[in-house]
């Protein structure tokens, strides 16, 4: 097999490559690379046929990065997890995309893996999405979930780890019956140029719960996106929290349909981004039924010539009556050369409804920075205190206290390692 | 001591201080009073350093040291210490965490150790306490949702922590009724002694009767028109600043 791989024609090639050799449904598989092949990588190339949802975002890096899946591990695994100081509690850990259960640590709820047992999932679109289409055509291994009606499934930590130039496309599928709950907390990290291109689905049925807590912290040269869907039933709750600090180029994009009546969701996300990063959040809420709840709070900390991406789309159909949505987007910009993006959408049918949204744009507060160092703070103590404050309103989200001081610990990394 | 020689101040190339002299020595209350516009809350901000003002002339040294070289922290480390007029609000920071951060930021520029959270929670519910604040200000984030005395003697409750040398008071007594004036000068009161001094910016004699200065400042467009004793504040308020700004015209 050839060395190094680049842009479409290169994932197509792997494609054929490995076609036959790869789990699950290969007739979806190949529709999958029909629609990757017709799509290509967005912006891509520059005579291509632009797509709205990627409008702010290219993968024109990704497309000229050169990925080699055969060359032998460049970091240690071990180095990359223990910087993660991941939590005492059951783990499944992918490393380059493949399952390793000599680093794992099973959960009590049912789990296989995509290589053993492929899940294709029945939420996703690939003929709309590329990343997704590609993802579909070549997902090789995955986490597939399933928490019984009323178990409480505890938390499970599903840590992504990148140790060499790879594209990786990890294909995950979680289940929660009727009453179950569980709290996944959802870590991808690594060393080198890859591209982790992650498809997930989660079917939240009657009255269960899941929380999804998401640190994402690739490599500064690597790639990510992400694409998840989520379904949730009468009276169930997906409150999900993403905080976005690594990466060269990232994307995550989350659906979420509001299916039955009652059903809440949260979307709620950090970004911290420095020097040239760039970082999309970008989300869709559809409102089908009546009497739901969404809310969104996303904070975006950008610094140097970061570049930070929202859109944020709701959808409240007819039958949606008495929705209740609310949706804010908020920037903190610490560097003049700092740029943010937010598209706010608003896409109403029903007409009895509470819908929200706003977005502001500014700098730390000159005189809130004076006040702390009139009282011996220093100035990188008083602007570190104030960008927490910032961000403190989308944190105090998240109610496990352990996830949250785990979170926090990455904020305080992320300022500390940052230049001043 | 604060000793303060010839100092002019602008902000954005508008002359505010137009050649301040004052020496406020160790253990000494100085008030300073005047017209709105006169410059008494510039010279408090030129004085903790903040950084839109741009000094023109002359010196601030404070207890030999040269003031208007250091930052902020730094003259807050040296013991310098400005309640704020209005006193800035900071969604998301806690007041309890806020107090530990500054003091023990003060602490560590003291080479003391740092107070950990019990121990820290102990001096400030007493310290809150004896202003007759409610505890719950502690658990609330800083200034926000605070009503206007409650401010103040937010202000007032982290100098009684922080303990300067020096604490300049800008119009501290504005807006308080009775009862908390009397709150707030005793609290001013508490820490005086041999190793403190201040500056109370006021324009009513009201809070010089809790707080009895050593001596009364006018200040009337960027300078010291008058200086004298307790008395000076008591005749101000009789027969207003017409006269002495006049006097100096």
């Amino acid at each position: 097999m050839s060395a190094t791989l680049t842009g479409s024609a290169g994932f197509l090639a792997k494609f054929e490559t490995l076609q036959g050799r790869l789990p699950g449904d290969s007739n979806m598989r190949a529709a999958a690379a029909a629609a990757f092949r017709a799509a290509g990588l967005p912006g891509g190339t520059q005579h291509q046929r632009r797509l709205e949802s990627w409008k702010y975002t290219s993968l024109r890096p990704v497309a000229e990065a050169r990925f080699a899946p055969d060359a032998p591990p460049r970091h240690e695994v071990e180095t990359i997890l223990s910087g993660l100081a991941l939590l005492d509690a059951p783990r499944l850990v992918f490393v380059d995309g493949a399952y390793r259960a000599d680093l794992s640590q099973p959960p009590a709820i049912g789990f296989a893996s995509f290589a053993e047992q492929a899940e294709m999932g029945t939420l996703t679109w690939p003929d709309r999405e590329p990343m997704v289409a590609l993802n579909t055509m070549l997902a090789s291994d995955g986490a597939s979930l399933h928490v019984s009606a009323d178990q409480d499934g505890g938390v499970v930590q599903l840590v992504s780890l990148a140790t060499r130039d790879i594209d990786i496309h990890p294909r995950h599928c979680i289940r929660l019956d009727p009453g179950a709950q569980l709290t996944l907390l959802e870590v991808s990290a690594g060393q080198g140029t890859y591209l982790l291109n992650t498809v997930a689905e989660f079917h939240v049925a009657e009255g269960a719960r899941l929380t999804h807590v998401r640190l994402q912290d690739e490599a500064s040269t690597a790639f990510h996106v992400s694409t998840a869907y989520a379904n949730v039933a009468k009276g169930g709750t997906y409150d999900s929290f993403t905080l976005n600090i690594g990466g060269r180029l990232s994307r995550t994009e989350v659906h979420a349909e509001l299916a039955g009546v009652g059903a809440v969701v949260h979307l709620n996300a950090a970004q911290l981004l420095d020097r040239t990063q760039h970082g999309d959040f970008t989300t869709v809420i559809r409102h089908v039924a009546p009497n739901c709840t969404s809310r969104q709070t996303v904070k975006n900390v950008l610094s140097d010539r970061s570049r930070g991406v929202f859109q944020g789309r709701i959808e409240v159909a007819r039958d949606a009556q008495k929705t209740d949505g609310y949706q804010m987007n908020q920037a903190l910009l610490l560097s003049p050369q700092a740029e943010i993006d937010a598209k706010p959408e608003l896409e109403i049918f029903a007409d009895d409804v509470k819908c929200s949204h706003g977005t502001t744009v500014g700098e730390l507060d000159a005189e809130q920075i004076f006040y702390l160092r009139s009282r011996g703070v220093p100035e990188h103590e008083a602007r570190s205190i104030l960008v927490r404050a910032f961000l403190a309103e989308a944190l105090d989200a998240v109610a496990n206290e352990t996830v949250r001081a785990w979170l926090e610990r990455s904020v305080e990394t992320w300022w500390a390692r940052r230049a001043v | 001591m604060l000793d303060i020689r010839g100092l002019a101040a602008s902000i954005v190339g508008k002359p505010i201080l137009k050649g301040i002299d004052l020496t406020v020595p160790e253990g000494e209350v100085h008030a300073i009073m005047g017209p709105n516009g006169s410059g008494k809350s510039t010279l408090g901000y030129v004085l903790s350093g903040r950084e839109d003002y741009e000094v023109t002339a002359g010196s601030v040294t404070f207890n030999g040291i040269d003031l208007l070289g250091m930052e902020p922290e730094q003259r807050a480390a040296a013991g310098v210490f400005l309640a704020f007029q209005a006193p800035i609000e900071l969604p998301g920071v806690n007041n309890a965490n806020f107090l530990r951060t500054a003091l023990n930021a003060l602490r560590r520029s003291r080479g003391q150790d740092e107070l950990d959270a019990v121990q820290f929670l102990k001096l400030a519910r007493a310290e809150s306490k004896r202003l007759a604040m409610p505890e719950d200000m502690l658990k609330r984030n800083v200034n926000v949702g605070f009503s206007g005395g409650e401010k103040k003697r937010n202000e007032v409750l982290q100098m009684a922590i922080l303990r300067p040398k020096l604490a300049i008071l800008d119009e501290t007594d504005s807006g308080l009724d009775i009862d908390a004036l009397r709150i707030v000068a005793d609290g001013v009161n508490a820490l005086r002694g041999p190793d403190f001094s201040a500056l109370v910016i006021t324009h009513h004699q009201r809070l010089l009767d809790h707080l009895v200065p050593n001596r009364v400042h006018v200040l009337a467009h960027g300078r010291i028109v008058r200086s004298g004793g307790p008395e000076l504040a008591k005749e101000l308020e009789k027969s207003g600043y017409a006269g002495l700004i006049a006097e100096a015209a």
